[in-house]
């Protein structure tokens, strides 16, 4: 189900990311102030947007899962928080790069971006100790939907209070991020913003098609077994198991 | 549930026992006020200062009141866990929103308690100001911390009290939480606290209660989902 057509997606993804690299590298004017090193915008930005989507995508998926209580939305919100660490993990290294390259620090705590970015990481670092920490299956995926619905609303106002708390200290260079860039950078920002995405989309359906492929060996496994030789039980995991996301069968 | 009792006669029950249970065992609050003044003396060696006054002043008390606090949410739900209070709950026909307003008051009301003790102590110990004139502005955003407290440590309790590892978890979860209300408290008493006192930013204040409010609300739609089995 989540296999189809994965390969033209990860072709297309493929295309756009080169095609978008190559703009970005020799078509994007350079930067006047920042000069060559600002092209790092064109990753750092894009991905930090879709990070921060993803968690609250999570968010969504989560009050589909409390409200239907299949257990299927629970896995789809786990694999969008799950990719959306991995490249949140990225956004704070070439957050860090970009830091020490423009200011000349790894770290600027007047920056309220970066400054509410490390505060969701560590919120959302804790989403799979929690998971982790629960044995009963449902109710692991009960607590962890609960988890992404709050992480998933203090996205927004973390950010909020925390540029509310460093608005009269630094006065902000980017006020709007499409607003103030010429033309072709903001084509390419824009093809950036789309094949981190497209990125993203890719990496997730993986996963989902992943997780159900290992569901269903496992249960083709169980039906040529014998009775006597049963399958090891699963190990205890922070991700949620197909087999009791009830979707094995389809 | 048509049979069910009035909320507030729930509540109302709820509250008066926990606050039986915490006045027979102790628990909770003698540990917090204790741990809260342990915590001055670890700051007045830390950063080896005899008084502070400031922004510095408005950190030692926020962070050591906020400490004190996750100690308190981190044993919030535990006798209910583990002598099969939530069992009894759940069988009685009360309305489930009842036990989080129950909790949140009863760890509003112990807030309170300790920040009674632990803020003059504070003054005693550490503050260069003099408590007297910072102290209406210091109550309102006293008041408005422990709602937030309440309300997301309620949540978070609730959310790692069935977990193996709860009190690691508890913390972990409830800190980063806890951020914006720091980042308001803090903001807020550091012009109180400064040499000469300067008036607190009322916005602070306001964006406090909306933060409060959002998460009143967030864990009062989210609570069911804790309890259920």
């Amino acid at each position: 189900m989540y296999g189809k057509r994965l390969r033209g997606l990860a072709l297309t993804t493929a295309a756009l990311l080169t095609l978008t690299l190559l703009a970005v590298f020799f078509w994007a004017p350079n930067d006047r102030t920042e000069g060559f090193l600002q092209k790092i915008f064109y990753v750092h930005v894009p991905m930090a947007i879709i990070t921060l989507s993803g968690f609250i995508a999570g968010g969504v998926l989560a009050i589909q899962h409390l409200r239907t209580g299949e257990s299927r939305w629970d896995l789809r919100s786990y694999v969008a928080i799950h990719i959306s660490l991995v490249f949140g993990v990225g956004v704070l290294v070439t957050g860090s790069i970009w830091a020490k390259a423009a200011w000349g620090h790894w770290w600027v705590w007047s920056e309220p971006t970066l400054v509410s970015f490390l505060l969701v990481m560590l919120l959302y670092a804790t989403y799979q100790p929690l998971r982790f920490a629960i044995e009963d299956p449902e109710r692991q995926a009960r607590a962890a939907s609960v988890f992404a619905i709050v992480a998933g609303v203090f996205v927004p106002i973390c950010f909020t209070i925390v540029r509310l708390s460093t608005a009269y200290v630094h006065p902000r260079t980017l006020d709007n991020i499409s607003g103030n860039l010429p033309g072709r950078m903001q084509l390419v920002f824009w093809m950036a913003i789309g094949s981190v995405f497209l990125l993203w989309l890719l990496l997730w359906r993986y996963e989902m098609a992943s997780k159900h492929t290992s569901a269903q060996l496992r249960r083709l496994r169980q039906l040529l077994s014998e009775d006597d030789e049963a399958l090891p039980p699963l190990r205890r995991s922070a991700a949620p198991t197909v087999e009791h996301a009830g979707i094995a069968g389809r | 549930m048509s049979d069910s009792p009035p909320i507030r006669t729930v509540v109302g029950a709820l509250l008066r026992k926990e606050l039986r249970v915490e006045l027979r065992t102790f628990e909770s609050i003698p540990a917090m006020t204790l741990f809260s003044v342990t915590t001055y003396v670890l700051f007045h060696f830390g950063l080896q200062q005899n008084q502070v006054g400031g922004s510095l002043a408005s950190g030692v008390l926020w962070v050591t009141l906020l400490f004190a606090a996750v100690l308190g949410i981190n044993r919030l739900f535990v006798a209910d866990a583990e002598q099969g209070g939530f069992d009894g709950f759940l069988l009685s026909p009360a309305d489930r929103g009842a036990l989080l307003l129950a909790k949140g008051a009863a760890l509003f009301l112990y807030l309170t308690v300790v920040e009674v003790i632990s803020v003059p102590a504070f003054a005693l110990l550490l503050l260069e100001p003099s408590l007297g004139a910072a102290m209406p502005g210091l109550l309102a955003v006293l008041a408005l911390v422990n709602l937030g407290v309440a309300a997301i440590g309620t949540l978070v309790g609730a959310l790692a009290v069935r977990t193996r590892s709860r009190d690691l978890l508890g913390p972990l979860l409830s800190l980063p939480l806890l951020v914006p209300v720091v980042i308001g408290a803090a903001l807020s008493t550091t012009p109180l606290f400064s040499a000469p006192a300067r008036a607190m930013p009322l916005h602070w204040l306001v964006i406090l209660a909306l933060y409060d409010l959002v998460f009143a609300v967030i864990a009062f739609a989210l609570f069911d989902y804790l309890l259920e089995d």
